[in-house]
């Protein structure tokens, strides 16, 4: 045991070496016409050296580390505490909740204007993750180009208002509405794939959508985006120094306020979380009605879920339509807050980190996707100093969620049903 | 009610299932049996619509139904349970009744997001008769368990109570037996029985328990190598010459 774990361990290490000493270990450098290849610096090979002991150390110790970590867990999660009675647990539950979105209604009135822009982000973040979790979490379709309905409300609201002068409020609707139009007609071709082949074909999708956006330059200005998207407005009121449109009144004028740049930013984050809550709340009750047990049942074994009765076409053209309606409503805020979109807000990535979140938060659990929504978008403002070494960060950040919590920051819990005794 | 005429399934050069006939009569139990691989599953498959059978008919209640999709014969009222059981593993028991009971709820996205009374009314008809029938089953205390963390004859009577909440006509039972100890096959036994009796439904069945299929059967069918071998009441299968030589192998 303790040989193959000395051999295990030296072949991790030379592999460190093998793998970061060619990377980190030259420089190239220009002279003239030429590029020569220099050796870098003693620290930096000190560095690799370091690395490839910390390497073999762990792998060495490996199983007493990793037995460590595993007492660790069993602190932190596995308390042998008796679970509270379901009725009362819900009851806080819902307290706390109504207390965290009251907080967060206020919240911002007393924020720097960058915070609340940053919880902005967050928001359309939490939107977007909520929509793709029926999709991915409880109907268990892997869609790796979530971000095209995404880029569908963004760019209806975009061009709705360029070409027709619509406002944020009537695009709003329109947008999820042809976001969701999109979903059902993606729906229909992959009705019979499922895992990978289905994942395959949306991030075609995805992929597609974009690539129309970026090349159909007389209607959406190709690479060059869309600018001069107008910001919402409060009845009528515009938030900005001057009225821009015919008929519409200034809000600071209205209420006798000095102008201030902060009242469209706390507009603008008022109405994400409206809608943020909008989007739970819908998702909440979808989960506990009969469409939302169809779709659960259709991912936990398809051909029963057939056999009692359920039309696999339907179940899962609405898990599709649903979740790129929010993506919709998503996308419009996006637009309305950016003022200028461009195919390059919708790459893949996106997709990726929003799938991310859903992994992260834990399938299906609502309240672990909000939470994953915020960490992931929140990190890495925080950590901008190591921008660089941001997708690094969030790699491992996923590695020790994967050992730690395979299943997700809060898992999801069953909703408890009480039946009542029968005669 | 169920009339199947000259049933053949072909897969490829395999004929899994050649000229099966078969009738079930209203409050009866047919029984299906055979060696294994005699093509019992299949023909179950077929009536089911999970395959679309490349010769024959299937008559529900006067109805061809070979062909349709499977998700329209279970609405038909033809139910069947699986050789393996497929339970939504992660959902609760309860939850797996529920789900059972989409055609009787009415599936309006609207209703139940504002939650008509309508809405309510039918959604509380449906966890009462949820209720009734985990009680029947003796499940009623483990409703709010996963149903993948039960025991496996639990696993097996929560199958046969989902398939009832839909509240079919016919019901189809491929090897309800398979894995359960002789205690809870008598369970099985008088479940199937008053089945018959108490809520007036039919039941084909494939099992190879010979003294559960003799006890509660009202007539069998014999097939061998995908060819129906015999017909007929128990006693008339057990003194089959055919069916001893099929089962024994020619002395």
């Amino acid at each position: 045991m303790a040989a193959l774990n000395f051999k295990h361990a030296l072949f991790c290490a030379f592999i460190t070496l093998l793998i970061s000493y060619p990377i980190l270990g030259f420089n190239l450098e220009a002279k003239g016409i030429n590029v020569t290849i220099v050796g870098a610096d003693t620290t930096t090979i000190l560095g690799v050296l370091l690395a490839a002991v910390v390497v073999f150390l762990f792998q060495l110790f490996r199983d007493q580390i990793m037995g460590r970590v595993g007492d660790l867990r069993s602190l932190t999660a596995g308390k042998p505490k008796e679970p509270m009675a379901e009725n009362r647990r819900a009851k806080i539950e819902s307290w706390v909740l109504t207390g965290i979105v009251v907080l967060a209604l206020f919240w911002p009135f007393f924020m720097s204007r960058g915070a609340v822009d940053l919880a902005t982000l967050v928001l359309i973040y939490i939107m977007l993750a909520l929509g793709l979790n029926v999709v991915v979490g409880l109907a268990g379709l892997l869609d790796l180009g979530y971000v095209a309905f995404y880029a569908v409300g963004a760019y209806t609201f975009a061009l709705l208002s360029q070409y027709l002068g619509v406002s944020f409020w009537v695009a709003l609707p329109i947008g999820a509405l042809l976001a969701a139009a999109f979903g059902l007609v993606l729906g229909f071709p992959v009705l019979r794939l499922r895992g990978d082949y289905l994942a395959i074909v949306t991030l075609g999708f995805g992929e597609i959508i974009r690539i129309l956006l970026n090349n159909w330059t007389t209607l959406t200005g190709g690479p060059n985006g869309i600018g001069g998207i107008p910001d919402p407005t409060l009845f009528g009121m515009e938030f900005g120094r001057r009225v821009k449109e015919e008929g519409n009144t200034s809000f600071h004028e209205t209420f006798g306020i000095a102008y201030s740049g902060e009242h469209k930013v706390i507009f603008l984050y008022l109405i994400a979380l409206v809608l943020a809550v909008f989007t739970a709340l819908v998702i909440r009750r979808f989960m506990r009605m009969p469409v939302g047990r169809a779709w659960e049942a259709l991912r936990e074994d398809e051909i029963a879920a057939r056999s009692l009765g359920l039309s696999r076409t339907a179940v899962k053209l609405s898990a599709f339509t649903i979740g790129a309606f929010f993506a919709g409503f998503a996308g419009t805020v996006f637009a309305s807050k950016q003022g200028f979109i461009s195919p390059e807000s919708f790459v893949f990535l996106e997709s990726a980190i929003i799938l991310a979140i859903v992994v992260l938060g834990g399938m299906g659990s609502q309240i672990g996707v909000v939470l994953a929504a915020i960490a992931v978008t929140i990190l890495p403002e925080l950590a901008r100093e190591f921008s660089e070494y941001r997708m690094l960060i969030f790699g491992a950040a996923m590695v020790l969620m994967m050992v730690w919590r395979p299943q997700g920051l809060m898992p999801m819990r069953r909703i408890h049903i009480e039946l009542k005794k029968q005669e | 009610m169920l009339e199947v005429k000259n049933l053949s399934m072909r897969f490829g050069g395999l004929l899994a299932v050649d000229q099966v006939s078969l009738d079930v009569k209203e409050r009866e139990i047919v029984s299906i049996i055979g060696p294994n691989g005699a093509g019992k599953t299949t023909v179950f498959n077929c009536m089911s619509g999970f395959y679309k059978p490349t010769g024959g008919k299937i008559l529900f209640e006067g109805q061809e139904v070979q062909g349709k999709p499977d998700y329209k014969i279970s609405r038909l009222g033809m139910v069947r349970t699986f050789q393996h059981v497929r339970l939504f593993g992660q959902m609760t028991v309860v939850e797996n009744l529920l789900v059972a009971q989409h055609r009787h709820l009415n599936t309006n996205l609207l209703a139940g997001l504002i939650g008509t009374p309508n809405y309510r009314e039918r959604e509380r008809k449906s966890l009462d008769r949820a209720a009734y029938w985990l009680d029947r089953v003796g499940l009623l205390e483990l409703a709010n368990r996963e149903a993948g963390n039960l025991a496996y004859g639990q696993q097996r009577r929560l199958e046969i109570a989902r398939c009832m909440v839909t509240e079919p006509k016919m019901l189809m039972l491929d090897e309800p037996a398979a894995g359960l100890n002789p205690a809870e096959t008598k369970d099985l036994n008088q479940l199937i029985v008053s089945l018959k009796e108490d809520y007036d439904v039919s039941v084909v069945l494939i099992e190879h328990d010979m003294s559960l299929v003799m006890d509660i059967s009202d007539r069998i069918n014999v097939i061998n190598q995908g060819r129906p071998l015999a017909s007929g009441t128990p006693e008339e299968i057990r003194q089959n010459d055919d069916v001893i030589k099929a089962y024994l192998g020619e002395a």
